[in-house]
This record gives C-alpha cells, sequence and structure tokens, in this order.
C-alpha cells in the first residue's frame, strides 16, 4: 500500500503540488469571503488577523506530522512537499502581521514600532516571524547545499518557534486558556514523537 | 409642495432585488466551502459559521420604535452605522468573537423583564422594567463608547438618567458605591454554560460605579439605540452606558442594582486586576500593560483600509463633565 503511495506521489509530483497549492490557499479564500459577506460581523478587524495567526499556526503543525508520518508508514515522498507545505507557514505569518499594521494600527509606523519595542507578547510574536523569515529564504535549494550543517541548526528552530507561538497567542488572549493549552498539548505529542530529533538537534551546537 | 426629484446615485424601488432571491444567492456562495480545506481551519467559534449557521433566522426579539426626545451631542462625530454596531459586540455570555453575540444571543427573550434594587436602600424594590419606561421621558443621547480594547464607535442611545433610576429606590446616606449584576440563566446564555464558549469568565457578570459617579448626569440607562429597543447583543433589555470610561464598565442586560458601603468587587478587575482598573476611565497616558490606549481606531462608515486612528481623548472627551469628581486622585494608579 505505501509503496503504491510513494509510486503515485513520485509520479504525480505536480498534480500534487497543485492540489496542495489549492488546499493551502483555501484559508484565505474563506477569509476573502467571510469578510466581504460580513460573516465575522461589521468590523472584521479582530477575527482577520486571528484566522491567519491560526492558520499559520496550524499549518506549522502539519509540516511538524510530516516526518513522523512518513517514518512511520514508510512514506519518503511525503518529504518532498515539506517546504512547499513550511512556506505557507510564513506566508500566513506575514499576512497575519501585516493585517495587524494594516488595518489594526492602520499603517501607523511610529505606533507599529513602538509597540514593537514596548510589548513582551509581541516579541515572541516577532522573534518566530523573524526565524520563519530566515527559514523561508534559506530554503533556497542552493542556499540549502552551501549551509550544510548550518542550514540543519536554523530550520531545526521550528520547534522552540512552535512553543513560542503558542505563548504569544496566550499571552495575547484578554482571557481564557483552554484553545492555547490544546495547541500545548498537540505540540507535546509531536516534540514525544520526535524526542531523538531534537535531542540530535541540540547536541549539534555542542560540537 | 413638496418635489421628490431622484438623485442621480438613487437606484428605482423596482430595481431593488428581492430578499429571498438575495438570501438565495448568499446560500450558494455559503455553500462553496471546499470540505477538505476544513482541516485547516482555525479551532474559533468561526468554524462553525462554515458549515451554515442560520443568521437567517428571525430573532426572538423584535425591536420596537421608542418615542424620544432628542438631546444636542457634545461632540460632532459621525455615527458608527446601525449594522456595524449591532454586529461588532463585546458580550462573552454569548461567545467571545465579536460577530458571535449577534449569532448566539437569537433566541434570547428578555420579556417580562424585571431589576431589583436593594442594599442600602430605604425600601428593596422589585420593578417591572415596563413600568419603569412608562414613567420616565425617554431621552435620545450620541455618545462616543471607547473599548479598552482602542477601538470605538459613536452610538445614538435611548435611555433615561440612571439618577433617575436609583431615585425611585431612596439609597442611605451611608451608600458610597452601587453595583450592578447582569442577568445569570445559562439557559439563555451559551457563555455562562460553557467555558469555551464564555471565555472562562465567572458569571454572573459584575460592574460598579462610585455613587457620585452614578449620580453624574452623563450615567445612562439605555433601553434602545439607533430609536428603537436594544438587540440582544447589545444588551436588551437595559444596559448601562458611561461614556468616560471602557465599554466594559458598560454592564449589559442588567437585572440587579445593590448600593454599598464599599467598592464591589468588578468582573474585569477580578480575572486581570494588572489590566483592567475600577475606575477604567478613558486615559491616553496610561497604557494597557499590552497595547497603546493613546490613539483608537474609530469604527464608521469607511472600509477596512479607509480607516485611520484617531488620538484617544482624557475621559473620552467629557472633561468638562466628569474630571471634577478625579481631582484629587492619581490616575495612573486608581486606573
Amino acid at each position: 500500500m505505501n509503496k503504491r503511495i510513494n509510486q503515485y506521489l513520485a509520479k504525480h509530483q505536480w498534480q500534487t503540488r497543485l492540489a496542495l497549492h489549492v488546499l493551502l490557499l483555501s484559508p484565505f479564500a474563506y477569509c476573502v469571503a467571510a469578510v466581504l459577506n460580513e460573516w465575522w460581523g461589521g468590523d472584521p478587524v479582530q477575527a482577520i488577523i486571528h484566522y491567519f495567526a491560526n492558520s499559520a499556526l496550524n499549518i506549522l503543525l502539519i509540516t511538524l506530522c510530516l516526518a513522523p508520518l512518513s517514518r512511520r508508514f514508510k512514506l519518503p515522498s511525503l518529504l518532498a512537499f515539506r517546504r512547499l507545505i513550511g512556506l505557507y507557514v510564513f506566508a500566513y505569518a506575514l499576512l497575519h502581521l501585516a493585517a495587524y499594521l494594516l488595518i489594526d494600527l492602520g499603517l501607523d509606523w511610529g505606533l507599529f514600532w513602538q509597540e514593537t519595542i514596548k510589548r513582551p507578547y509581541i516579541w515572541l510574536g516577532m522573534l518566530g516571524f523573524v526565524v520563519l523569515l530566515a527559514m523561508s529564504i534559506t530554503s533556497l535549494k542552493k542556499l540549502q547545499t552551501g549551509l550544510g550543517r548550518r542550514w540543519l541548526q536554523l530550520h531545526g528552530f521550528i520547534y522552540p518557534i512552535a512553543l513560542l507561538v503558542v505563548i504569544h497567542f496566550w499571552w495575547s488572549l484578554k482571557s481564557g486558556w483552554l484553545e492555547p493549552v490544546i495547541y500545548l498539548a498537540i505540540i507535546g505529542i509531536l516534540f514525544f514523537v520526535r524526542k531523538v530529533q531534537i535531542q540530535r538537534w541540540l547536541s549539534s551546537f555542542a560540537k | 409642495m413638496w418635489l421628490k426629484f431622484k438623485r442621480d446615485w438613487e437606484e428605482s424601488e423596482s430595481s431593488v432585488t428581492p430578499e429571498a432571491l438575495f438570501k438565495q444567492r448568499r446560500n450558494i456562495i455559503k455553500g462553496l466551502g471546499v470540505a477538505g480545506a476544513s482541516s485547516l481551519l482555525p479551532v474559533t467559534g468561526h468554524a462553525a459559521s462554515w458549515f451554515g449557521s442560520d443568521d437567517d433566522e428571525p430573532a426572538a426579539i423584535v425591536r420596537r420604535a421608542l418615542q424620544k426626545t432628542d438631546i444636542a451631542p457634545l461632540h460632532n462625530d459621525a455615527l458608527t452605522p446601525e449594522s456595524k454596531a449591532i454586529s461588532h459586540n463585546n458580550f462573552y455570555e454569548f461567545g467571545t468573537a465579536k460577530d458571535d453575540p449577534a449569532k448566539n444571543s437569537r433566541n434570547f427573550n428578555p420579556t417580562p423583564w424585571s431589576i431589583t434594587i436593594d442594599g442600602l436602600v430605604e425600601k428593596p424594590v422589585t420593578l417591572d422594567l415596563d413600568d419603569v419606561m412608562a414613567k420616565m421621558a425617554l431621552e435620545q443621547r450620541i455618545y462616543r463608547l471607547r473599548c479598552v480594547e482602542a477601538w470605538s464607535m459613536v452610538i445614538p442611545w435611548v435611555g433615561f438618567s440612571l439618577s433617575d433610576l436609583l431615585k425611585m429606590a431612596k439609597p442611605l446616606s451611608s451608600a458610597k458605591y452601587v453595583a450592578f449584576e447582569t442577568l445569570y440563566d445559562p439557559e439563555q446564555m451559551p457563555g455562562q454554560k460553557s467555558r469555551f464558549v464564555g471565555g472562562g469568565i465567572d458569571y454572573p457578570y459584575v460592574e460598579g460605579l462610585r455613587l457620585d459617579e452614578a449620580m453624574n448626569p452623563l450615567s445612562f440607562m439605555a433601553v434602545g439605540m439607533y430609536g428603537k429597543t436594544l438587540p440582544a447583543q447589545n444588551g436588551a433589555p437595559l444596559r448601562l452606558v458611561v461614556p468616560w470610561k471602557y465599554g466594559f464598565k458598560s454592564i449589559k442586560s442588567i437585572v440587579r442594582i445593590r448600593f454599598l458601603d464599599k467598592q464591589p468587587p468588578t468582573t474585569w478587575n477580578l480575572l486581570g486586576p494588572s489590566e483592567y482598573g475600577f475606575y477604567a476611565n478613558v486615559n491616553p497616558q496610561v497604557d494597557h500593560p499590552r497595547w497603546s490606549q493613546a490613539s483608537e481606531r474609530r469604527i464608521d462608515d469607511a472600509g477596512l483600509l479607509g480607516r485611520k486612528r484617531i488620538d484617544t481623548e482624557m475621559f473620552n472627551g467629557y472633561s468638562k463633565q466628569v474630571a471634577h469628581m478625579y481631582k484629587d486622585m492619581d490616575l495612573s494608579r486608581y486606573y
């Protein structure tokens, strides 16, 4: 069975990619529809900002699932799509940040920098964004081979980033804790499944 | 003789899309969701609206037109469109997302409604809201509403002075504070039934004012907005409006008012004492620990991208009417 899936995915590379693009763009399309049809009420600013953030976080969790899935079910063909999916994490994080700046702060750059400097929960979000940006730039094939071991070190930061953005989310809430705790539980399970890889990543800095 | 000329942007009555057809189109658009994409959807209340929320079903509340006297506003601000003021609400009893209250309050039925006024009074009373409204001359007052989340609206409320209601109960001279309480009815308010819907707040929602604040002529009890009785999501059938304080002070769907000699506990202050004070006066100089209060996003008729932030004014622009009450207070300490 898994052999056939591997063969199918290898044979239908571009079709699979196209399907993934459609799937990963659909949250954005839904957001546009929701705003145009006023499904999120008369002032959807907060809803849009949260929606992009949640989308980024959900896709990030999907990327963390790919390696364990490919190992468990012997599906190495899955890993060919990790870069594509990972770039969408960055895309939604960028939309989240852009929405905050554009429709919440009204493109008031002074206020943007002031808030970025003053608010610890925004530091966490910004740190996550900067690392995702670095990962996206270095996802180019050329840079990947050029950086060697450093590339693996950089991209291993996805583990702390996953935790960091959930804390950023929790910190940003006015009340309640259920949603971030659910995310932390999922991340905990994923970390447990990948504990060997995480240990290897941590020890790569000791050398 | 009064002649009506058709302005060039006006459409004739016959070109209006029939409502049934309009709704049918909306349902088609709604049905266009990509099923596979649901796995990517955030686990928020919004996901539910994918699968056809019935926001077309009529609400239990029928909004009646109200007779009122118009009071001249203190500012010349443009009104927030009614459609936005009734679809963007913080009312955690009906859910934490801004669009939740309008969607989850459709079965809310506030009739009959009574208000108990007790505590330090000569004689505790329970008043029927219809009786109260029959006694009061209703006024329309246009007030700014500044949310602690740094967005704001301008709303024409219909109601009466809070002091007129409070005087009905004859408070004792020992009374120093007034405490308010929202209805507790988990059957009608899903946020009170489930922590997941209601944001983990301990209900009922409680608020309070110092007696002099409550007696200030600006303090208002609203029974309507935009000329009609209140919709559920805006605090039907009776809510407080204190325009110089952050919106969370303006407690909704009030069932009980108590006179006290001590400062009463208030919901958001209990939840986050470092972020939400008892006074909660609008103050551009005192930031919320997580965001600036120096400016605000005014929700008017501009589109999402056309909106500019405006500077927030001390006491939301009502300094002349209220600043004297806080003369000797350190407002960065008593925020």
